[in-house]
């Protein structure tokens, strides 16, 4: 038998595959109870000791869709039989349903401004890393420590500031308002992640357009932006996870119009009892776009993550 | 097709001057070579005149017209890049075809254009394939296409052998030089290896610290080289250099080498003091009437001829002869000069006395 320095052993394969297996185990264990809790009765959610088994219903979703009020048995008996299937569900519990809730809104809100700003961030970060690697900009060096230093404390260190800043601009509670903070926020790190993707493509290509009879600017957006796919990707998964997930500027700077979806699923809690469930099927749903986009962008990601290891 | 004239082309990046007013033409249709070692300004000169580069000071004419400030879109050139620069997200076709695009070439008028190119080039069948995959040749071909179905005025090509590997080089050194003369192209090309120079070359710039150091024919300028540079980087081996304290005056034939009288072209500079003489290997003869004397340090064999390394009493020098000639090492032999090839270098400067030998090749380059 032939043996190789370099593949790893049976043996080794077997431990790596170990390791990796309890690894994703305990990541996806809390996302599996959550997804699980969705679909559970309040009685079960709260069970002591944690069911495992239960039988699965949608009242966590019926729920988190709408308002209820409590009615009487009277009240009840005179509506009839129940038309709909979440009415049968709201209606065991001893609920009539009063009107949709707030959630889709907010699940849009968190859409608009989520995706507002890694469009917007990836469109900046992407020009102005190009020009930080191809052109002689004055004070190179010190105006990219300076964007690299907007990162070196927390963001949410500069709150009040901005809490101020936004009230007299009058951008509070609007997704224009929000947008913009996110962007400025996740800026310094798309345009240092970019100006690296950048700095890998050799010049010669956009020089080979510029002979071929293309502009400059032709050059960077049928050349370079093609090539650059992998690092834009990657650079715009990262910045619509922070964006998606952003919970302490949301809480802070919105509270009707423009509220995303964090600190909107908490409060769902409140109404009749600790409707975990419906806690839990917000954050199942508020899971899904950022799954798609990472599953579609995820041949990008992976490569955009290990980019710079192995020299060509 | 077009004729190409640099006029005093000067470049500087701050306080480094890459290039120092450079003036030479290239004639439509030639082969034109910038030779030089590495960081002598050739391929700074080469992207000034694609308009890669904009030059400090200076003119460059392309066909008549002046375009040194002239963004590199307007002045309808190839070039091929030393790494070929393929687009890597396009495929064989949509590479070549990829310059007709930006002038707006009928669809129809590119299939046939592209068609045309790959029968020249024989890649017909490789057309739909991706860049990434292809050998180093094929690329070398691909990139070679996408200059040539332009019909642009000139093809500036920047050490476009320099990727591929010794064996494929010579190869496609061949084929290179066959393709310019089935289209007969201006072409300038960069290099840094004399060899190629002199095998594809119709005309040599050999450029040194950014200075055009001599300008003419590869024949001309392996047998009379303008400076002790040149001399020493065409030819391998170097020319011999013979450092000698001596005199010449116009219409001299002989100096003096350690006592002994050598012959020399009829001078028709004079000069005294520190001079080189210049002979190149194959002109070094051996025989015993001649009271110069050197002694056989090494010898080395290349099949047909051999190279014998001496030690005379000007220094190192080496001769090639034919491999036939028996020779031993730690012999004492007898050197004699081809009196009509040598060149006399002046000691400071390194330039070359005009001789009657070298005078037509000097004095129109």
């Amino acid at each position: 038998m032939s043996y190789s320095v370099t593949d790893p052993s049976g043996r080794q394969k077997w431990i790596a595959a170990t390791l990796v297996t309890l690894y994703a185990v305990i990541t996806i264990l809390p996302l599996l109870w959550i997804i699980g809790t969705s679909f559970k009765s309040p009685s079960d959610a709260i069970a002591y000791p944690p069911k495992t088994l239960f039988t699965p219903t949608l009242e966590g979703y019926v729920n988190l869709f709408t308002t209820r009020t409590r009615a009487s048995e009277e009240e009840l008996k005179t509506l009839g039989e129940p038309t709909t299937w979440y009415d049968r569900i709201v209606r065991r519990d001893g609920f009539i349903i009063a009107g949709p809730s707030r959630f889709p809104e907010r699940f849009t809100n968190s859409i608009i401004i989520g995706f507002g700003s890694t469009v917007l961030c990836i469109v900046l970060g992407t020009a102005a890393a190009y020009a930080f690697s191809r052109f002689k900009v004055p004070l190179k060096d010190d105006l990219l420590f300076f964007i690299l230093s907007t990162r070196m404390m927390p963001p949410v260190a500069v709150a009040i500031p901005i809490f101020l800043m936004f009230r007299q601009l009058g951008l509070n509670d609007t997704h224009a308002g929000m947008i913009l903070l996110y962007t400025a926020v996740n800026l310094s790190l798309a345009v240092w992640l970019l100006k690296g993707f950048i700095d890998e493509i050799p010049i010669e290509y956009e020089e080979a357009a510029l002979i071929d009879g293309y502009t400059r600017f032709q050059a960077f957006y049928k050349v370079v932006i093609p090539q650059a796919m992998t690092g834009i990707a990657s650079t715009a998964i990262f910045c619509l996870i922070f964006a998606w997930n952003e919970y302490a500027f949301a809480v802070l700077l919105t509270s009707g119009t423009a509220q995303t979806a964090p600190p909107f699923i908490p409060t769902i809690i409140g109404v009749g009892g600790q409707d975990w469930p419906a806690v839990a099927a917000g954050a199942t749903l508020f899971l899904v776009p950022v799954m798609i986009f990472t599953i579609v962008l995820r041949k990008h990601l992976l490569r955009g993550i290990t980019f710079g290891a192995v020299r060509k | 097709m077009a004729q190409i004239r640099i006029n005093n082309l000067r470049k500087e990046f701050g306080a480094f001057t890459a290039v120092k007013s450079s003036t030479f033409t290239v004639e439509d249709g030639e082969f034109f070579m910038l030779l030089g070692p590495s960081g002598c300004g050739k391929t700074t000169t080469l992207r000034m005149m694609a308009g890669l580069e904009l030059p400090t000071s200076g003119e460059i004419f392309i066909d008549g017209e002046e375009v040194a400030q002239k963004p590199a879109s307007q002045r309808d050139i190839a070039f091929v890049f030393q790494m070929f620069a393929l687009y890597p997200h396009m495929n064989v076709r949509k590479n070549i075809s990829y310059p007709l695009v930006s002038q707006g070439v009928e669809r129809a008028e590119v299939r046939a254009r592209v068609a045309e190119v790959a029968r020249i080039l024989k890649i017909e069948s490789i057309l739909d394939r991706s860049v990434g995959g292809l050998s180093g040749g094929d690329r070398q071909r691909v990139a070679l296409g996408r200059a040539i179905v332009r019909r642009p005025k000139a093809f500036l090509m920047d050490e476009p052998l320099g990727a591929l590997d010794a064996e494929f080089r010579e190869h496609m050194a061949e084929e290179l030089r066959a393709l310019h003369d089935r289209i007969g192209a201006t072409t300038v090309y960069v290099t840094h290896d004399q060899l190629e120079a002199m095998q594809m070359g119709d005309k040599i710039v050999v450029m040194n610290h950014g200075s055009v150091e001599q300008f003419g024919r590869p024949q001309e300028i392996y047998d009379w080289p303008a400076t002790k540079f040149v001399a020493g980087f065409i030819g391998s081996p170097a020319m011999n250099f013979f450092d000698f304290n001596g005199a010449i005056s116009p219409g001299g034939e002989s100096i003096e080498l350690s006592g002994n009288p050598v012959g020399v072209p009829q001078a028709r500079q004079g000069a005294t003091g520190k001079l080189t003489l210049g002979v190149r290997p194959e002109h070094i003869r051996f025989s015993d009437q001649s009271a110069y004397r050197g002694r056989v340090v090494a010898t080395e064999y290349l099949g047909t001829t051999q190279i014998i390394t001496l030690d005379t009493p000007n220094g190192e020098a080496k001769a090639r002869t034919s491999a036939r000639q028996a020779i031993r090492e730690g012999e004492i032999v007898g050197l004699d000069f081809n009196p009509t090839t040598v060149t006399i270098f002046e000691g400071l400067k390194g330039q070359a006395l005009l001789s009657a030998g070298n005078e037509g090749v000097l004095h129109h380059g």
